[in-house]
């Protein structure tokens, strides 16, 4: 069954048509019908890569948030073999809400550290929708300090609306475990490379975004604070979500021009959540065509080039 | 009219005050409610007599309250861009910015100086929240970093004083990226081997705890200020109850092992320069005094006293 986005009606009034035809036609059998469902199909597929072309900031958050659009473990399912997940900050608890492990990626040995949101309702709560409590960083720390003393690249895969807001979490020290993990980050001497999947929130995705290479998908959003968030601080009303989310500049094409990501990531025509293998394949071509970039880097270039990387961010005008 | 009515203030000494002091001479201590004379506040490092509320500093109120003779160098902070999104929300941002720059007299929300702490070199910084709530943005980022270079260079410890509601979120991901950038800088100062203290006043959250005000070598916390990441009001949004008494607070996160002491203001200076001795390996005050003083070697005749 698939979900339609409110801005997405033409495009789901036009398969509704071609389901209802195709019901009619399995029972006669016409040839007719077969043709009109061929022309429907065009003018849908017509109609949604019009409306993808230019999605506006809102939109893209909505489809950013998309319940089937694939989340970080659809990506190491499909782009990672062998891969062992592993547990636990060794210090309080195991926090699912970022799961990690070592796996290979195309064949070579590799670290994953990503936020899951989960794609059902039983996952989602058991990966607190995605969002983080310090246990889940303080094991981001855990696995970089691994993956860096045994010479193992890291891959991050970000989708997050931010880190928790909850007493336990403050009590534990949620500032500190975020710091820490973007510090690990930026110590790595191995080469990193950070995906946006979907959503990019604030300090709970810089944590393991703080990356060489940053990529980020087309329809993914990166940004300080989310739109409701910006709209209920700065105009005092969280009805100004799409405003916020306009003026705030959260998309790929405007962080690419910022210099805050390096590359984007195209998705397939109607978002990730319409040909959730093709999107999942591109990414692997892109990261691995960013770690490939790093190759012949030695362990203090890499952590050098990230470091002068993120000086220069914002230093020199767009 | 009767002559009480006609008096006029001497026009000079309004416009002379109107600078330093708030409008009302009397301020209310927001925890007590007692009234007190803001000039006894003033003279008293803005901490409450009696009630020990610890109020909200200048960054040049601190600052003089920190280096020897009170004076100090500034410490030029590199010229940014100036609103990169060309943000406006209910206002432009450029409004906000001219505002806050004519309201504080700062350029940005962080001000650095180098000096000296009982006779100790550092380079301090002061983070001012009366500025746009003392938000982390492009300019500050760039002050926590030039300070933190500053103190690796010339090879002193590095004193910060955070204060802020977070991110500025006119900056959008420019300001998000003032994280990884100050945490840059204090890798930087860790390698050069000098001590990094972040003091933590009221209040201090958001972006700046997730980053530079959480990876000192020491954490200080002023009395009652109020620490953490996410703020009480979206915490009690989320979790749909109130709150614990204390929660958040400097005395709460030094139970929870975020900090390494809380100390009231009157005893901060003398804290900062015994740390700042203690993790350089410098001699303690007294000693260079006392070994430096001709009244050792000096014959007793000239009558030196020991401690001159």
């Amino acid at each position: 069954m698939r979900s339609y986005l409110d801005f997405e009606k033409p495009v789901a009034e036009i398969e509704a048509k071609v389901d209802e035809l195709r019901a009619v036609q399995a029972g006669t059998g016409e040839v007719q019908v077969e043709e009109e469902i061929g022309r429907l199909e065009a003018k849908a597929a017509q109609a949604l890569k019009d409306l993808y072309a230019s999605l506006t900031p809102w939109q893209k958050t909505q489809v950013a948030r998309h319940q089937q659009r694939p989340h970080c473990l659809d990506f190491v399912n499909a782009l990672v073999s062998d891969f062992v997940p592993f547990a636990g900050d060794r210090k309080f608890g195991d926090d699912e809400a970022i799961i990690g492990g070592f796996g290979r990626f195309q064949g070579e040995s590799i670290c994953v550290i990503g936020h899951e949101k989960g794609s059902t309702t039983e996952a989602r709560l058991k990966h607190n929708f995605g969002m983080a409590r310090p246990e889940g960083y303080r094991k981001a720390v855990r696995l970089m300090d691994m993956a860096d003393r045994f010479h193992i690249p890291v891959l991050a895969l970000v989708d997050t609306a931010g880190a928790y807001p909850g007493i336990g979490a403050e009590e534990r020290g949620q500032a500190e475990a975020i710091a820490r993990s973007t510090e690990a980050c930026l110590n790595l001497r191995v080469p990193n490379v950070a995906v946006i999947l979907g959503e990019g929130g604030s300090g709970g995705a810089i944590a393991i975004a703080t990356a060489n290479r940053v990529l980020m998908l087309e329809h993914a959003i990166y940004s300080v604070i989310s739109p409701e968030g910006a709209a209920s601080i700065l105009w005092h009303d969280s009805t100004k979500a799409q405003e916020a989310a306009t003026n705030m500049k959260i998309t790929a094409p405007d962080l690419l021009k910022f210099g805050v990501i390096d590359e984007i990531v195209p998705e397939p025509v109607g978002g990730a959540h319409r040909d959730p293998a093709a999107a999942i394949a591109a990414t692997g071509n892109a990261i691995a065509a960013a770690f490939a970039k790093m190759k012949d880097l030695d362990g203090d270039a890499v952590r050098r080039v990230r470091r002068d990387k993120f000086l220069a961010i914002g230093r020199s005008p767009v | 009219m009767n002559w009480i009515s006609n008096v006029v203030r001497p026009k000079i000494r309004s416009f002379l005050n109107r600078r330093d002091t708030p409008e009302n001479l009397w301020i209310k201590c927001p925890e007590s409610g007692q009234l007190v004379f803001y000039k006894d506040v003033e003279a008293n490092q803005f901490v409450i007599p009696g009630s020990n509320y610890h109020m909200r500093m200048s960054a040049t109120a601190r600052l003089k309250t920190m280096f020897d003779g009170e004076t100090w160098l500034d410490v030029g902070i590199p010229e940014v861009q100036i609103d990169p999104l060309k943000f406006r929300d209910q206002r432009r941002y450029t409004d906000r910015l001219k505002d806050a720059r004519t309201k504080t007299g700062m350029n940005d929300a962080i001000k650095l100086g180098v000096g000296k702490l009982e006779g100790l070199p550092v380079v301090i910084g002061v983070q001012d929240f009366d500025f746009m709530g003392g938000s982390l943005g492009m300019a500050a980022g760039e002050a926590v970093v030039k300070g933190l270079q500053t103190a690796a260079e010339r090879g002193t410890p590095f004193i910060m004083f955070a204060a802020s509601g977070g991110a500025r979120m006119q900056e959008g991901i420019l300001s998000l990226m003032q994280l990884p950038r100050t945490t840059v800088a204090v890798e930087m100062l860790r390698e050069a081997g000098k001590p990094y203290i972040v003091v933590l006043t009221n209040p201090t959250t958001g972006g700046v705890t997730a980053s530079y005000a959480m990876l000192g070598d020491v954490h200080i916390a002023e009395q009652g200020a109020l620490i953490g990441f996410a703020g009480p009001r979206v915490i009690e949004q989320t979790i749909r109850e109130k709150l614990p008494p204390g929660f958040q607070r400097a005395e709460y996160l030094k139970e929870h092992g975020m900090v390494d002491m809380v100390v009231h203001r009157h005893d901060l200076r003398k804290m900062l320069a015994n740390l700042c001795r203690l993790l350089t390996r410098a001699p303690a005050s007294g000693a260079t005094s006392a070994l430096s003083t001709p009244a050792l070697s000096a014959p007793a005749s000239e009558g030196v006293p020991a401690n001159a």
